[in-house]
């Protein structure tokens, strides 16, 4: 176990350096960054000075050792367009992204997980019909359009729920959380929603055609052969099968969610991490991009780590010695 | 009477009209009796269990007859009332232990799961139980290996878990499909000793599907002999086995291939499929002569060993590396077979696929033609294989099914002569679909058209495509039913007769090693034991191992 997670681990280190190095590029080769911080009627010699306090003469490899170094601590330096810290900007706007993305990813897993098991084992009924041709309807519409749709009803014509912004929040430790006011709560649904369906269809899916696979093995026929019940055979002998690649996917779709989630934020206005980078991308904010590629990509490879030791943990085949 | 099976016929509706799968089936079975059902594939044995035991694939139906289990009809009972009957009244047996097994749950949890259901018991009980199951069926260290995931034991083993399971509900009647078809020879005969004893000892009836008449005559007290649905022969195992009545019964038996002498060629069941006679002279007149060296040596192995890394060397550390094959030696003079035998895992196979440049050796030297393949550049070696080709075991996998079989026969051809060659090549493959008994005809079909015999044929086709001269066999028949691995083992003793073939015969079944080769390799653990002369190895077997093998392999009359 220990051995697997320092494994991953390793792996984790050198894909983060690989991102790093990427976005120090970004850093060091897309424009000027004095002329980016400095006013029109800055002296060249001031200029100059500046360069050499800054370090921005010293050899590349060096800046890139303190780039690192700043990064690991979560210093990304000011925002050209803000002039305020990045890492406030970002420590103000992650958990608006992780909530969405989160609590969307619950629901569609919630509901996508039941809705195709009844598939696989139902398959040629009425409802699992019904259940895959409006699926298939979720996942044709764009985000934006579904997003759109929602406000459109429930905002506009019925007024029942807000349609932009995260209503109240609560700041605990220095986490800003809109779970706790009920405005907070009314103004999730929409855009939570928004990433259900997007999500669940590719989960029904996925569970029905897992599950119709694991339902053909022959471990499921010599189950029934010795009499067990149909019911914890799909739900016992079958589900635990089918969750593998199930977790693979709905993993990585997590973290599409959080690092894609910029158009579900830009239609309901929803201050996270996304609308920050389009705003940063409007102003070419060098430093606020750099940051969102480093803590993107941080996310991702956390999230593989989890998913790596899940399935560690679900398949005895990993954490168990062959045969003797 | 225990079990009673009467008129019992079973359709298959389809697209083109119903397909009768079983028709008036009339079986007996008696508590304590192993009743033997053979047949090649297609014939319905598996169908009768299956039916049996109400798990008949979809969308299949018992169009009538009655199944009696002690005075209990089972036919037409609903789902909810069959699923009670399931594990406690009749239980079952599959094929590959590998896959009966849920490989997330421990076999204890999975007994414990069974003997709750039936016994309606506490889990501490049902753990004492599962124990005492265990060890029954022969599972030494029964408390410690009650919480082993089932890829923690062998194969062997993993069928006495499945039989544990099996019988852990007391049924009255045990349907055994096919249960020791996957396993090694040495672990096959354990497995029927145990079946037989649970017969005696526990009084339960036994239907015994299988394909294979060793084991029949090794175990069952009764045969019934089945073809196309219909039961054509039931009487007691010996008198089947000596006399048989029936045609089919007669031809089938004489196409085991026999272990106590050998015959020029293997009498053909002329009742199933129709082989059609190679046209063997017009083969060898487009046959080219071996290139290079005439030495009469076709393939010579030195002290040749393959590694597999099982566990890739960080820095500093060194790889763990796993031995598959020992230092072998063999020669094969031109136009001879050399038999391989062994057990899985003996690498058998890691052979024939080194030769074939699928794995590197580690070490060691294979001249081909008197050529060396593995002191060779790349490119040269490639070029020097062209005199080597390969059969494979499994018919389905090994033929691209998008491709039409005329392609498929043509693309080594192109590859060796270019695009240019396109017409010449299509001509080649068709005549030697004639030749290999299917006609030109066949090459604008795929291979899902063609049987499981039909597709070796076009396998041994397209291995004789570039006029290869030596083939390598790696199992060819042992997915096969008998009367058609007699046709095939027969083209491929013609083909040699007529083109000077040279054969690497790989098999794990000794009866057709004896028929087919002039000497063999006897492999344990990847290292040969014995090398022999075909004849002298079964008359007179020097090592331990291969005295062990012979007396195992299960035998028609004994």
């Amino acid at each position: 176990m220990l051995k697997l997670i320092l494994n991953r681990l390793a792996h984790s280190v050198v894909v983060m350096l690989a991102v790093a190095l990427i976005a120090f590029s970004m850093v060091a080769f897309l424009g000027d960054p004095i002329s980016n911080m400095v006013g029109q009627d800055t002296t060249v010699a001031e200029r100059a000075a500046l360069r050499e306090n800054l370090g921005l003469n010293d050899p590349l490899p060096v800046q890139f050792v303190r780039f690192l170094s700043h990064a690991v601590q979560g210093d990304f330096g000011l925002s050209y367009s803000l002039r305020v810290p990045v890492s406030e900007l970002f420590a103000e706007r992650m958990p608006a992204t992780l909530e969405l993305s989160i609590i969307s990813a619950i629901f569609a897993l919630l509901i996508g997980i039941p809705l195709g098991i009844h598939t696989a084992i139902n398959r040629d009924s009425f409802t699992t019909q019904a259940i895959l041709s409006s699926s298939l309807v979720g996942v044709s519409l764009p985000t934006f359009l579904i997003g759109i749709l929602l406000i459109l009803i429930f905002g506009v014509m019925l007024r029942w729920l807000p349609t932009f912004g995260r209503g109240d929040v609560v700041m605990i430790g220095g986490w800003s959380t809109g779970l706790l006011t009920s405005s907070g709560l009314r103004s999730l649904v929409l855009p939570v929603a928004t990433l259900t369906i997007f999500q669940l269809t590719l989960i029904i899916r996925l569970v029905r055609a897992e599950m119709m696979e694991v339902l053909r093995t022959d471990f499921i026929k010599f189950a029934r052969a010795r009499g067990i019940r149909r019911k914890a055979l799909n739900y016992r002998h079958a589900l635990k099968n089918t969750m593998m690649p199930v977790i693979t996917v709905v993993g990585l779709q997590l973290g599409n969610i959080i690092a894609f989630s910029l158009i579900t934020e830009s239609v309901f206005q929803w201050p996270g991490m996304g609308l920050l980078f389009v705003q940063a991308i409007g102003n070419a904010d060098i430093p606020v991009m750099v940051a969102y590629l480093m803590i993107i990509a941080l996310i991702f490879v956390l999230i593989n780590l989890i998913v790596d030791l899940l399935h560690f943990v679900l398949d005895p085949r990993l954490h168990s010695s062959g045969a003797n | 009477m225990l079990l009673d099976i009467s008129n019992l016929t079973v359709k298959y509706p389809s697209r083109h009209g119903e397909f009768t799968a079983l028709k008036d089936v009339t079986l007996t079975l008696e508590a304590g009796e192993i009743l033997g059902l053979v047949g090649e594939s297609g014939a319905g044995k598996s169908t009768v269990g299956n039916a049996v035991i109400g798990l008949l694939a979809k969308p299949g139906f018992v169009d009538h007859g009655r199944i009696t289990l002690t005075g209990q009809q089972l036919v037409g009972r609903p789902e909810p009332e069959m699923e009670l009957l399931r594990g406690a009244r009749v239980g079952m047996i599959f094929q590959d232990p590998m896959t009966s097994l849920n490989p997330l749950e421990t076999v204890g949890w999975q007994l414990c799961e069974t003997i709750m259901l039936h016994k309606h018991c506490t889990r501490r009980a049902a753990r004492t139980h599962a124990i005492d199951m265990m060890e029954s069926v022969g599972i030494r260290d029964a408390g410690e290996r009650f919480d082993h995931y089932p890829h923690q034991f062998s194969g062997g083993m993993r069928q006495r878990v499945v039989i544990a399971l099996a019988i852990c509900g007391d049924p009255d009647v045990i349907i055994a499909d096919e249960p020791t078809t996957a396993l090694d020879v040495s672990v096959q005969s354990t497995i029927l000793d145990l079946l037989r004893t649970i017969c005696r000892e526990r009084g339960v009836g036994m239907i015994l599907v299988t394909h294979d008449m060793g084991v029949i005559a090794e175990v069952a007290d009764r045969v019934a002999v089945m073809y196309r649905g219909e039961v054509v022969e039931v009487g007691k195992t010996r008198e089947i086995l000596t006399a048989p009545q029936h045609k089919y019964t007669q031809s089938l038996i004489s196409a085991v291939p026999r272990a106590d002498v050998k015959i020029e060629r293997f009498p053909l069941i002329s009742y199933i499929e129709d082989a059609g006679t190679p046209d063997l002279a017009r083969l060898k007149a487009r046959w080219t002569k071996p290139k290079g060296a005439q030495s009469d040596i076709a393939l010579s192995v030195r002290d040749m060993s393959v590694e597999f890394i099982t566990q890739r060397a960080w820095t500093g550390r060194k790889s763990k590396v796993f031995r598959a094959v020992q230092s072998v030696s063999f020669d094969i003079p031109r136009g001879t077979t050399l038999g391989i035998v062994g057990e899985s895992g003996s690498g058998k196979s890691t052979i024939a696929r080194t030769i074939a440049g699928i794995y590197q050796p580690a070490e060691g030297e294979v001249t081909l033609n008197g050529m060396s393949l593995t002191k060779a550049s790349t490119r040269d070696a490639k070029l020097r294989r062209r005199d080597l080709q390969m059969i494979f075991q499994d018919p389905y996998s090994s033929l691209n099914a998008r491709m039409r079989v005329q392609q498929i026969i043509a693309e080594p051809i192109l590859f060796q002569k270019g695009r240019a060659a396109r017409d010449e090549a299509m001509r080649t493959a068709d005549d030697l679909l004639d030749i290999v008994g299917l006609g030109g005809a066949a090459g604008r079909k795929f291979p899902h058209e063609f049987s499981g015999g039909q597709r070796q044929r076009i396998s041994i086709a397209r291995a004789l495509a570039t006029g290869a001269n030596f083939i390598i066999c790696d199992e060819p028949t042992s997915a096969l039913d008998v009367s058609i691995q007699a046709q095939l083992l027969n083209l491929l003793k013609d083909l040699q007769q007529e083109l000077g073939l040279t054969l690497l015969f790989i098999s794990h079944d000794l009866p057709v090693v004896r028929q087919m080769c002039d000497r063999v390799c006897v492999m344990k653990k990847g290292v040969i034991v014995e090398q022999q002369e075909t004849e002298q190895l079964f008359a007179s077997p020097q090592h331990a191992y291969s005295q062990q093998l012979l007396a195992l392999a299960p035998k028609l009359l004994r």
